[in-house]
């Protein structure tokens, strides 16, 4: 093995212990750290462990601190960026009871997510409440949303307004979710 | 014909009432549209020439600023409409109270892609955690009180005690009858009821004289003086009680705050000071 291919290979490693395993309360490393611990060619680690990924259903996923993605990210973006492991393809709804969600909360978080998408980005919290109480218990529907909050896929500010969190941006494909629940 | 006054209320109603649409507007995320800026605005140009108080124009102000807010909110509302993520909210509200639990899961997890994370216990952190539990000393031993630092015991001048401040020269109210006394034969010699405030309190040095400004402030406070002052002339002077007085119930008391600055004391000692 060349001494470039063996550098890489460490560094391919360091990398996947880094973003594998949880270091902080939010999953996900920043940029800055990468950069840190991988030296400054880390985004093509970060390429390389993706198509390395790939084979298994994996991905690396980044999160830049605008709430779109950015097409062309500059350096100073992606250390900026979160950047997480998440699925590549698609789970079955049996496998979504493995990942510790109840069937009735995911359809909760589905519609939730779907709400204020539609919404530009936001709605008050009682109209997601008055949504979500068509369909779960009354007093389901109060801690779902304290749940969502929680969990980081929303954010509520001081007027009850919710919008999406950094969790709905790193593992929600916001247009596919729309288009699909248009085509149903 | 209208009044000024009913124009001015009028206008002043129509104002507040732009600026609660635009409110409820930007809180409850209603379309921006709904609010017809152009009109808003011919009445806003309608009424200024009406506004003379400031607060008529700071109404006026606060109306464009919310109108602009709502401009802005229409731009945004455009822009949005325009991307691929536009769908009529209406709409997909209709479609997901339609959809059973079931094909709303299937549907969301085809764009979910949840991140993988793991918490696991590896033999180095093992080995780390296990060390620092050697190390670590029990509870009590950790939480022991440290025993008080040993001192020698000894014994302490009055001088001694006197330099620390802990005991002063004279007891306080033995001082303050010296001083009152003082007051009073400073004002016998000068053949009057009372003496100006800094003739009284300015000595040599400035600390001896914040020392005396501080005792007067006692004099006066426990009723031993009192101060006469002539706001218009810019004089203070202090005049003493033959018996201490207790004003405490019979007038209402206050608290009168006199500079006594370096500059003023240098002022005082030049003979320059009002």
């Amino acid at each position: 093995m060349s001494q470039r291919k063996a550098i890489y290979a460490s560094k391919l490693k360091r990398a996947t212990h880094l973003l594998f395993y949880k270091r902080h309360m939010k999953p996900g490393v920043k940029g800055w750290e990468l950069r840190k611990a991988l030296g400054a060619d880390y985004p093509k680690v970060l390429k390389l462990l993706d198509d390395h990924l790939k084979a298994i259903d994996l991905q690396v996923r980044t999160v830049f601190e605008e709430e779109k993605d950015v097409e062309k990210p500059s350096l100073e973006q992606l250390d900026k960026a979160r950047h997480f492991i998440t699925l590549r393809g698609e789970i079955t709804p049996k496998e979504a009871k493995m990942v510790g969600w109840r069937i009735d909360d995911l359809a909760g978080l589905a519609i939730t997510i779907s709400h204020i998408i539609s919404n530009r980005g936001k709605a008050t919290r009682k109209e997601v409440e008055d949504m979500l109480r068509d369909k779960l218990p009354g007093w389901k529907v109060g801690l779902n949303i304290d749940r969502y909050i929680r969990y980081g896929y929303l954010i509520q500010d001081e007027n009850e307004q919710l919008y999406l969190d950094w969790r709905t941006r790193a593992e929600v494909d916001q247009k596919a979710l729309i288009d699909l629940v248009l085509a149903k | 014909m209208q009044s000024k006054r009913e124009r001015e209320k009028e206008g002043r109603e129509n104002l507040a009432r732009i600026i609660e649409t635009c409110k409820s507007v930007e809180e409850r995320s209603l379309d921006p549209f709904l609010i017809d800026v152009n009109e808003n605005i011919s009445s806003v140009k309608e009424y200024f020439p009406e506004w003379t108080i400031a607060e008529d124009l700071c109404l006026d102000a606060e109306t464009i600023h919310h109108l602009a807010s709502v401009i802005k909110l229409q731009g945004e509302w455009v822009k949005h409409r325009s991307t691929s993520l536009y769908t009529d909210p209406f709409l997909l509200e209709e479609k997901l109270k339609s959809l059973p639990k079931d094909e709303i899961i299937e549907t969301f997890v085809q764009a979910w892609h949840p991140i993988i994370e793991l918490e696991q216990i590896s033999v180095h952190s093992l080995a780390e955690a296990t060390a620092y539990w050697i190390n670590l000393l029990p509870v009590n031993k950790r939480w022991q009180e440290k025993p008080p630092a040993e001192v020698q015991i000894g014994s302490a001048s009055r001088e001694e005690l006197l330099n620390e401040k802990i005991l002063q020269d004279k007891a306080f109210s033995e001082e303050l009858d010296s001083f009152w006394h003082e007051l009073k034969i400073c004002v016998q010699e000068r053949d009057d009821v009372k003496i100006p405030y800094w003739g009284f309190i300015g000595r040599g040095t400035y600390e001896e004289t914040v020392q005396r400004a501080f005792m007067t402030s006692f004099l006066v406070t426990y009723g031993y003086a009192t101060l006469e002052i002539h706001p218009l002339e810019e004089e203070i002077f202090i005049r003493p009680h033959e018996e201490p007085e207790t004003k405490i119930g019979k007038n209402q008391l206050v608290s009168i705050p006199i500079s006594v600055s370096v500059e003023e004391w240098k002022k005082w000692k030049k003979g320059t000071l009002r």
